[in-house]
């Protein structure tokens, strides 16, 4: 029984790496061809079907690359980097519910690797190594550029951790848990959190945005000002780690958005057509990715939408606006929960 | 005011409305939602052509008669007219037995166009007195290498039984205006 166990887990964390993978390689597709059709063009539409393929020419380019180390950087350093970044992003899907238990002759299997009791706070202690992969790479390239980019994507994702944690709290105050599974449990029906938490969803959602160093916070990779920011002296693989890692980032962070505020595998009214609960939870998967990937859409058209913030705006919205309107969040979230005594 | 659309800047305080941005960024997240359908301008060259006027000026031809001689008779009126300066040619002078071949005494035995010199405004075909060569609806090809956009008479002249069309360039009208001898340029 405990190997038929570590087998199910060992299964459930390779389809989710590969599913990650997956998904990402196929945002960077997306990506182009959402830019492609925002802006009245078609996009990548030789390499197969539709251009369905040019994800893989995509990473055979990337391979097929020379691999540069500059002779001034910090080599282990220089690799490290990368793999951080790597690592980080795929570690985050560990804690999120796909869907409720299936049950097979008599045995439930849940659909998520692990409810541990402090999802939320696992999630962002693995966001937060994240910076170092950026910031151990921007500074082992012994280049004034990828150092700027370092520098700036520190000080950003630092400022706006604090805002985003914040405005969780407001969210765990609510639901008086910080297991990722309870929470979406909760939202059982059309109880979504983004009802009770408006403000605090739209504070997450902007650090999100800035956390992925998606526009209009991209500044750590500005390419008008910085060359590439942080991944200017990467080539062949490694870049393609840190490019990879970005989309990772973006499809955990649609899941986590999802998850929080949007009722995760929860769809309202689906109870009264389906019955069975391994049809409803392989429908639960269904609605979590169907959110996933509205979110992730959602990332790519503000992206071809808002331009880019100055720096000092950037600052300012974070410390000034953010903070102080997520701090407003708490006290009125803890006034509610006094009110109406929930 | 070509468009109607220009808006007067006004440097007053952002209203509260302005100053949260959401409005603002939900305008132009419809905005960019309007563009995401709407029919795409990308023409998918190879697969399909653009259209183009059917008196196009593209690639030059060098006429033949009806017997499949040389109309040209190496003048170098296109030449001398050409602001681009892309034209040269060699005149050679008819020998016996080549009746058949060119129509004229003189010939030209060499004729070049630079292909990355010409700005195809036609008037070459304008100067022409023979009606030898015309500006045809066809493109010209592209090359990575500047010798072969020189395009010599190997490529500009065309076969005897595979004439290319130019009557939409020489329409009676423009042929009524060639014969009037009181302009300067058919002098």
């Amino acid at each position: 029984m405990v190997s038929g166990y570590i087998i199910y887990k060992a299964i459930m964390v390779v389809l989710i790496f590969l599913i990650g993978l997956g998904i990402a390689a196929y945002s960077t597709y997306a990506e182009r061809k959402v830019a492609a059709f925002l802006q009245d063009r078609l996009g990548p539409n030789k390499a197969g079907p539709y251009g369905l393929l040019q994800p893989i020419a995509d990473g055979v380019k990337m391979f097929m690359k020379e691999e540069i180390i500059p002779d001034v950087s910090n080599k282990f350093l220089f690799i490290l980097g990368p793999c951080i970044a790597m690592l980080t992003a795929c570690m985050t899907g560990v804690v999120i519910p796909w869907s409720t238990p299936i049950t097979i002759d008599g045995v439930s299997y849940p659909l998520q690797i692990t409810d541990i009791n402090i999802g939320i706070l696992y999630v962002f202690g693995v966001v937060s190594i994240g910076v170092y992969g950026i910031m151990i790479g921007g500074w082992a390239s012994n280049n004034k550029f990828s150092l700027l980019g370092a520098l700036r994507a520190s000080a950003q994702m630092i400022s706006y951790e604090i805002a985003m944690g914040l405005s969780i709290i407001a969210l765990v105050m609510m639901t008086g848990t910080i297991s990722l599974g309870e929470i979406a449990a909760q939202q059982a029906g059309g109880n979504w959190n983004i009802i009770y938490q408006p403000l605090g969803f739209l504070i997450f959602i902007t650090c999100a945005f800035a956390e992925c160093n998606r526009t209009p916070f991209d500044l750590p990779e500005c390419e008008t000002e910085l060359v590439g920011g942080y991944h200017t002296e990467y080539s062949s693989m490694k870049l393609g780690f840190y490019l990879f890692a970005e989309y990772v980032n973006m499809f955990i962070s649609s899941a986590i958005i999802s998850t929080l505020y949007f009722g995760g595998y929860n769809m309202p009214f689906i109870g009264r057509f389906v019955t069975d609960p391994n049809m409803l939870s392989i429908l639960g998967v269904v609605f979590l990715f169907g959110k996933i990937f509205f979110f992730i859409f959602f990332f790519m058209w503000i992206r071809w939408t808002i331009p880019r913030f100055r720096y000092d705006q950037l600052m300012h919205l974070g410390w000034k606006i953010f903070i102080p309107l997520s701090i407003l969040n708490i006290i009125l979230t803890g006034a509610g929960i006094l009110f109406f005594n929930r | 005011m070509l468009t109607n659309r220009s808006k007067v800047v006004v440097n007053k305080k952002m209203t509260f409305m302005e100053r949260i941005y959401l409005p603002a960024i939900i305008g132009g997240l419809i905005t960019t939602m309007k563009h995401f359908f709407r029919k795409k301008t990308t023409i998918d060259y190879p697969k399909e052509k653009r259209e183009i006027s059917e008196n196009y000026r593209g690639q030059h031809v060098l006429k033949v008669d009806e017997k499949g001689a040389e109309r040209c008779t190496a003048c170098g009126l296109c030449a001398v007219s050409c602001p681009a300066e892309a034209i040269t040619m060699t005149a050679g002078e008819r020998t016996k037995g080549e009746e058949n071949m060119y129509r004229e005494e003189k010939y030209a035995a060499v004729y070049e166009i630079n292909m990355l010199r010409c700005i195809f405004c036609g008037l070459c075909e304008e100067a022409c007195p023979k009606e030898a060569i015309f500006l045809t609806d066809r493109l010209v090809p592209v090359s990575g290498n500047r010798d072969e956009m020189i395009f010599g008479k190997d490529k500009l002249t065309e076969k005897h039984f595979n004439q290319v069309d130019i009557s939409k360039r020489q329409t009676p009208e423009v042929l009524a205006f060639k014969q009037q001898k009181q302009y300067q340029h058919n002098k």
